[in-house]
């Protein structure tokens, strides 16, 4: 791709950027969320055209009109979110983009099956034809995804962030897939995480604002380098030096049960205690009971038996409007449809809990001037970057969404604060902020419950780590005992003596 | 993209989608053999060429533009309310039942009164598919169609039991019809059959503008309907917001009948809801959910329905083709209305058009 340019209203989304991939590469394509990576893709792919500049192959130039064109010069492109039909199973799904196998009106699911046999075997990448796309995991869809593309013939891969959804481990496996796919594929990848970066790729650029800020072989420079080279300064993750909080108990969890969607145990006898001033980290693999156990506290879902306290009030099976009002905050974990209400502007995001306080409101009638001065405040005080307060929340890149959550849970000055997995996905710069605040929040003395999957950042925050697995507290560990290691094997569900 | 090529694409897809309808419509008025020109003069034009035709545009754009603000305040709080057509037979009976009840009751009084048994009843027809997809959620297209079967059977059943009128037994006209109401229950008429229901109309606009923009209650319903998951999680009882809209939009639906009554027929008869409450939703839509738009909308509505209703006797083409060629414009402007909001597009005629005129320079 050279010189490519492309304006969308109000951004210059691509500035001039030329990037080259050689046969049998991994090019690394990493920036901060917004840099403009995604929408250089999808120049690739043809979903966009763009404005300036030519896309060469093989040093021939080509025209995408739209994706079909791209798949035909053998591009392929694994979105972040995955693009499967959710009630039709994998041999379907393949066979939807799958033409060799349509004739006329009848599609040959045989040859699909062949097809998917031969790529899985090839690739190492198993998949069962028959399963259901909604009865498989993340990171088997990811493998779905993977299979699709490869069945269409991709020689080249294009994978938008793909282990941004996908547990420690799964991102292992995939890193180690992708490995091997090199033999015979290039691949251009899209993350922030810099250890896949450093683990996968060869070539490595770098966006930043829509322009590439640099360019170079992975193994020349350090994570740090890279990381400093992305953000355009140093990051240093802040970590929790504090000593360890005496307060009273804050939010108390009383051997809950609770029932997942699909009728079993989700939370088993679950207890677990927070005090004032202090962050707890909760680690484990998801899918153990992290978030029925957000929704019970925050009043979202039924608790069987057993008590929640927060700061002496129970608050167990109370409508979500009076664990709010009880003093809760929450950052919930899928910020795009439980944090905000995306077709809502920012401005009215940050007003969803408090709409009808003094604050925004006066008789049923919302104080409108009131509302936006709000809304100023937060963007700026939480450096939110958006075009303006009456944009469309949804239209936002992840990490800005998160910081309207954030100020509005902050800013509503809260006893206590749930927050489920708060960076998945973000970058660097992003991850930094939100761990200051955090870290902030404690030393006002307000309890938080931190749910997550990164060990770092469990380990950063933390004054104290639980464990859960299946549905139960597996240990807890006070900051100092923890290693990665040792966390590792009791999320696995090993007992230590 | 430059300002003159913009105002150029639009005028060009407005200009394909009227020529379009234009095709489409003649085609079919050309196979039936009918004076294409003409027909199209009587519909279209025709209708706003006397007042006595404007204020009958009007008294059918009144009940439409009434129904469809309500069901835009359902739909968003995300509740689809197809039944408006029931919900107006009950505001219908509610209405007929206290206007008979207490004929004699003073004007400044009865009149309110009816109006608001209007709401009720319509609102109640509202509320019970509302509390059902609150509570059990069960789908509000399931059951608003089948609650409009059950309000029309029983609005007829009324009109030959209860309210049948007295005289109606002895001479018999055959069309069960109630007695006519007394004038306490009348809303006056301003020229030709065009009554007062249309400062109704425009004053429920301003409401609903108010109270879904301007509101907290309209902040949460709207909450509610864009993002259903969001707004549980933010403490707004989404159920209560769905149960609470469907229960305006029922008491809109309702009042729409009791205006109805008042304004135009002034006695109860078969007919009366005309399939306005199904019109109301293709006019809620059509004017964008805003009270803004479906003032406009029902206006065009309006002249939609007047036109097939004069058709026949000018031009003898049938009302029911009449009806075809509506829907025919109707889905023309409709797609049209899409490709316009498609910026994409835009952006590929652009570029196609940018290729071109390098070609030549």
């Amino acid at each position: 791709m050279e010189h490519i340019t492309k304006r969308f209203p109000g951004v210059l989304a691509s500035d001039d950027i030329s990037i080259s991939v050689g046969e049998g590469e991994v090019l690394a394509l990493v920036g901060e969320n917004g840099a403009g990576k995604t929408t250089l893709m999808n120049i690739l792919m043809g979903l966009y055209q763009s404005d300036e500049g030519r896309i060469l192959i093989n040093d021939r130039e080509v025209h995408f009109r739209g994706p079909e064109d791209a798949f035909r010069a053998g591009l392929g492109m694994v979105h972040q979110t995955y693009m499967l039909v959710h009630n039709m199973t994998v041999l379907e799904n393949v066979a939807l983009g799958y033409k060799n196998a349509w004739k006329h009106v009848r599609v040959d699911l045989d040859a699909v099956r062949t097809r998917i046999e031969e790529i899985s075997t090839r690739y190492g990448l198993s998949v069962n034809p028959d399963a259901y796309v909604w009865q498989l995991s993340v990171g088997e869809q990811q493998r779905v995804e993977l299979v699709k593309t490869l069945c269409l013939g991709a020689r080249f891969l294009i994978l938008d962030e793909p282990t941004s959804a996908l547990t420690p481990q799964e991102t292992d496996e995939l890193i180690a897939l992708l490995k091997n796919m090199t033999k015979e594929l290039s691949i251009i990848f899209i993350s922030h995480k810099l250890q896949e970066v450093k683990a996968l790729s060869s070539k490595v650029t770098i966006l930043r604002h829509g322009k590439v800020v640099f360019s170079g072989n992975t193994d020349d420079y350090s994570s740090q380098e890279i990381a400093a080279k992305m953000t355009g300064h140093e990051i240093v993750l802040p970590k929790n030096r504090a000593s360890m909080p005496d307060g009273e108990e804050a939010l108390g969890i009383d051997g809950i049960t609770v029932m997942s969607d699909m009728g079993t145990k989700a939370l088993d006898n679950f207890s677990l205690s927070v005090r004032s001033g202090e962050i707890v980290g909760l680690a484990g693999v998801s899918g153990n009971g992290q978030r029925e156990l957000a929704e019970a506290i925050n009043g979202l879902r039924p608790v069987e038996s057993g008590r929640i306290v927060l700061l002496g009030k129970e608050i167990q099976n109370r409508s979500a409007h009076d664990v709010i009002q009880a003093g809760m905050g929450y950052i919930p974990e899928e910020r795009n449809t439980e944090g905000i209400v995306p077709s809502f502007s920012i401005m009215e995001n940050l007003a969803l809990k408090d709409i009808t306080t003094e604050k925004f409101s006066s008789h049923g009638i919302v104080k409108k001037d009131e509302e936006e001065k709000n809304a100023i405040r937060l963007v700026e005080g939480f450096d939110i970057r958006c075009p303006g307060i009456a944009t469309a929340a949804g239209t936002l890149s992840g990490g800005n969404i998160q910081k309207v959550i954030l100020a509005r849970e902050i800013d509503r000055k809260p006893e206590f604060l749930v927050a489920v997995y708060p960076t998945r996905g973000l970058d660097m710069g992003a991850v930094e902020f939100i761990h200051q605040r955090l870290l902030a929040i404690r030393e006002s003395g307000i309890g938080i419950l931190l749910i997550s999957e990164e060990l770092d950042e469990i380990m950063n925050l933390s004054d104290r780590i639980a464990v859960i697995y299946k549905g139960s507290v597996q240990k807890i560990l006070n900051r100092d005992e923890a290693t990665k290691e040792r966390l590792g094997i009791l999320m696995a569900g090993v007992k230590e003596e | 993209m430059t300002r003159g090529f913009r105002i150029a694409f639009r005028a060009a897809i407005i200009l394909i989608a009227i020529v379009a309808a234009v095709v489409f419509a003649s085609a079919i008025l050309w196979l039936i053999g009918a004076d294409a020109s003409r027909t199209f003069y009587i519909i279209c034009i025709e209708p706003l060429t006397k007042m006595l035709h404007i204020s009958e545009v009007l008294i059918r754009a009144i009940p439409l533009c009434i129904i469809a603000l309500g069901i835009s305040a359902a739909y968003r709080s995300g509740i689809i309310n197809i039944g408006a057509e029931g919900q107006m037979a009950m505001g219908l009976l509610a209405f007929t039942g206290v206007a008979l009840a207490f004929p004699d009751l003073p004007r400044p009084l009865l009149l309110p009164l009816a109006l608001i048994a209007s709401m009720i009843g319509g609102g109640i027809w509202g509320y019970i598919p509302g509390i059902l997809r609150a509570k059990l959620n069960v789908s509000e297209l399931l059951s608003t169609v089948m609650l409009n079967y059950i309000a029309a059977q029983f609005y007829s059943l009324c009109l030959r039991t209860i309210f049948l009128d007295p005289n109606e037994r002895i001479d018999g006209t055959g069309n069960p019809q109630s007695m006519r109401f007394t004038e306490n229950v009348w809303l006056d008429r301003i020229t030709g059959r065009l009554h007062y229901g249309i400062i109704i109309a425009i004053v429920l606009a301003v409401l609903i503008y108010v109270l879904l923009w301007k509101t907290t209650v309209g902040f949460r319903m709207r909450a509610s309907g864009s993002g259903a998951r969001a707004a549980r999680y933010a403490g707004i009882s989404v159920g209560f917001y769905a149960a609470l809209s469907m229960a305006i939009s029922g008491a809109f639906a309702g009042l729409a009948g009791g205006v109805e009554l008042a304004g135009v027929h002034r006695r109860a008869i078969e007919g009366i809801t005309n399939n306005y409450g199904f019109s109301g939703v293709v006019v809620a839509l059509f004017g964008g959910l805003h009270p803004a738009g479906i003032i406009p909308a029902s206006f065009f509505f309006g002249l939609m329905i007047y036109g097939a209703t004069l058709a026949p006797s000018k031009v003898g083409v049938p009302a029911n083709i009449v009806q075809v060629m509506q829907g025919i414009i109707i889905i023309v402007i409709v797609t049209a209305q899409m490709v316009l909001s498609n910026t994409y597009f835009q952006d590929r005629v652009w570029r196609r058009y940018q290729r071109i005129m390098k070609k030549e320079a």
